[in-house]
C-alpha cells in the first residue's frame, strides 16, 4: 500500500447540466446537493470500541478529512452528520435523542457497529436494542467493531444520499410523519 | 481475630439473632434474623471487635425458595486486623423490607439505592430511596428474574444465528 503514490483527483463529476463556452447551467438542487455532499460535518457520539475505530478513521492512514469532513464537532451546533459509534444504554437514550433534536436540518444519522444498529450482543435490560428505537437512522454500518474502511463506506452512502435527495427533505410529508413517529418535531 | 472468636462473641451477644453460620473458603458467614440485622451490625461496629468498615451491601434473589426468596448481604471489614465477615438476611418477596444502615455508615446510602434499584428491596429509614443506576422509568427491578432477558420486540434477531 505504501508503494502507491497518492493520486489527487480534481475531476469529480459535475452535476448534469448545460455547458457552453464560459457558462454552465444546472439545477440549484444539484449544486446544493453537491455542496452538502462535500461539506458534511460529523458529530461523533462515541461510547465504546466503535468509537476507537472511528478515531482510526480520522487518523492520517484513513484520513476522513478528504471527504470534506475536516473537523469533528463535539456539539450539535452546525453539525449535520450524527455518527453513533457504540453501545447506547437505555439510560443514555434520552441524551442521544436530545443531541439529535438539537441538530439543525438537514441532518443525517449513521449507526456505526452492531450495538448502535441493533443492541449487538447485549440483549439485556440496560441496553437499547438499536438507536432506531429513538431516532431515525439513514445508514447502518455493520461490524463489531467495523473497520475504518466500513465507516468510510457508510459516510460515502450518506454522501450519495445528500447528493440525490430533495433539498427540502424536511418539508416532505413522509419525513414529517417519520419524525412524528419518533415523537420529534 | 479468628472466625471462632468472632462467632463466639456474636452468638453470646445475640443468641436469638444468629440463625445459622458457615465458613466457606474460611470466610465467616452468618445468617441473621431480619429484625436484628441492624442491631448486630451496630454492635460489630461499636464493640471491641471494631469491625467498622462496610465493604458492600447487595441483594440476592432465590425464586425457588419462597420463604427465603429475597436476601440482603452485608460484607464488613476490620481494617486493623484485616478480618472480614459476611452477614446475610433473608425475607419473603411480599415483605422485602429491611432497616437502612445509612445512619451507621454514610456509604450505605448508594449501596442501598443500588440494591433497591436492582431487587426492589425497601430500606426503612433511607433518606432518598430512588433508582440510581437504571433509568427512572424502566418499570421493573432487573435482577429479579421475572422478565425475558431478551428484548422480545426485536424481530430481526434470529435465535439460531446466536446458537441459542
Amino acid at each position: 500500500m505504501s508503494d502507491n503514490k497518492p493520486v489527487i483527483r480534481m475531476d469529480a463529476e459535475a452535476p448534469e447540466g448545460f455547458e457552453g463556452e464560459g457558462f454552465f447551467a444546472t439545477k440549484l438542487s444539484s449544486v446544493i446537493g453537491m455542496a452538502r455532499k462535500f461539506s458534511l460535518w460529523p458529530l461523533p457520539f462515541a461510547t465504546s470500541c466503535c468509537g476507537i475505530e472511528f478515531m482510526a478513521t480520522l487518523n492520517p492512514t484513513f484520513d476522513a478529512s478528504r471527504f470534506g469532513m475536516e473537523r469533528n464537532s463535539f456539539s450539535p451546533r452546525q453539525a449535520d452528520m450524527l455518527m453513533v459509534c457504540g453501545t447506547i444504554s437505555k439510560k443514555l437514550g434520552p441524551v442521544l435523542k436530545q443531541v439529535y433534536t438539537q441538530m439543525a436540518e438537514p441532518k443525517w444519522v449513521i449507526a456505526v457497529g452492531a450495538c448502535a444498529s441493533s443492541g449487538g450482543i447485549f440483549d439485556s435490560y440496560s441496553v437499547l436494542q438499536g438507536i432506531d428505537r429513538i431516532i431515525p437512522v439513514d445508514v447502518y454500518v455493520p461490524g463489531c467493531p467495523p473497520r475504518p474502511e466500513q465507516i468510510i463506506e457508510g459516510v460515502m452512502q450518506v454522501q450519495a444520499l445528500c447528493e440525490s435527495e430533495s433539498i427540502r427533505r424536511r418539508d416532505l410529508p413522509e419525513y414529517q410523519q417519520l419524525l412524528a413517529s419518533y415523537d420529534i418535531n | 481475630m479468628t472466625n471462632e472468636f468472632v462467632l463466639e462473641a456474636i452468638t453470646r451477644e445475640f443468641p436469638e439473632s444468629v440463625l445459622s453460620h458457615d465458613t466457606p473458603y474460611d470466610f465467616l458467614t452468618l445468617e441473621i434474623k431480619k429484625e436484628d440485622i441492624k442491631k448486630v451490625i451496630h454492635h460489630l461496629k461499636d464493640s471491641s471487635l471494631q469491625i467498622n468498615f462496610l465493604t458492600d451491601i447487595c441483594g440476592i434473589h432465590y425464586p425457588e425458595t419462597p420463604e427465603k426468596e429475597i436476601g440482603v448481604i452485608y460484607h464488613l471489614h476490620n481494617m486493623m486486623t484485616n478480618f472480614r465477615i459476611r452477614l446475610k438476611t433473608f425475607m419473603t418477596r411480599e415483605n422485602a423490607e429491611v432497616d437502612s444502615m445509612t445512619d451507621l455508615y454514610a456509604g450505605a446510602n448508594w449501596m442501598e439505592r443500588e440494591t433497591f434499584d436492582f431487587y426492589g428491596i425497601k430500606f426503612k429509614g433511607h433518606p432518598d430511596l430512588r433508582v440510581i443506576l437504571n433509568m427512572e422509568d424502566l418499570g421493573y427491578h432487573p435482577m429479579l428474574k421475572e422478565y425475558r432477558l431478551e428484548d422480545g420486540t426485536r424481530t430481526d434477531k434470529d435465535d439460531k444465528m446466536f446458537g441459542r
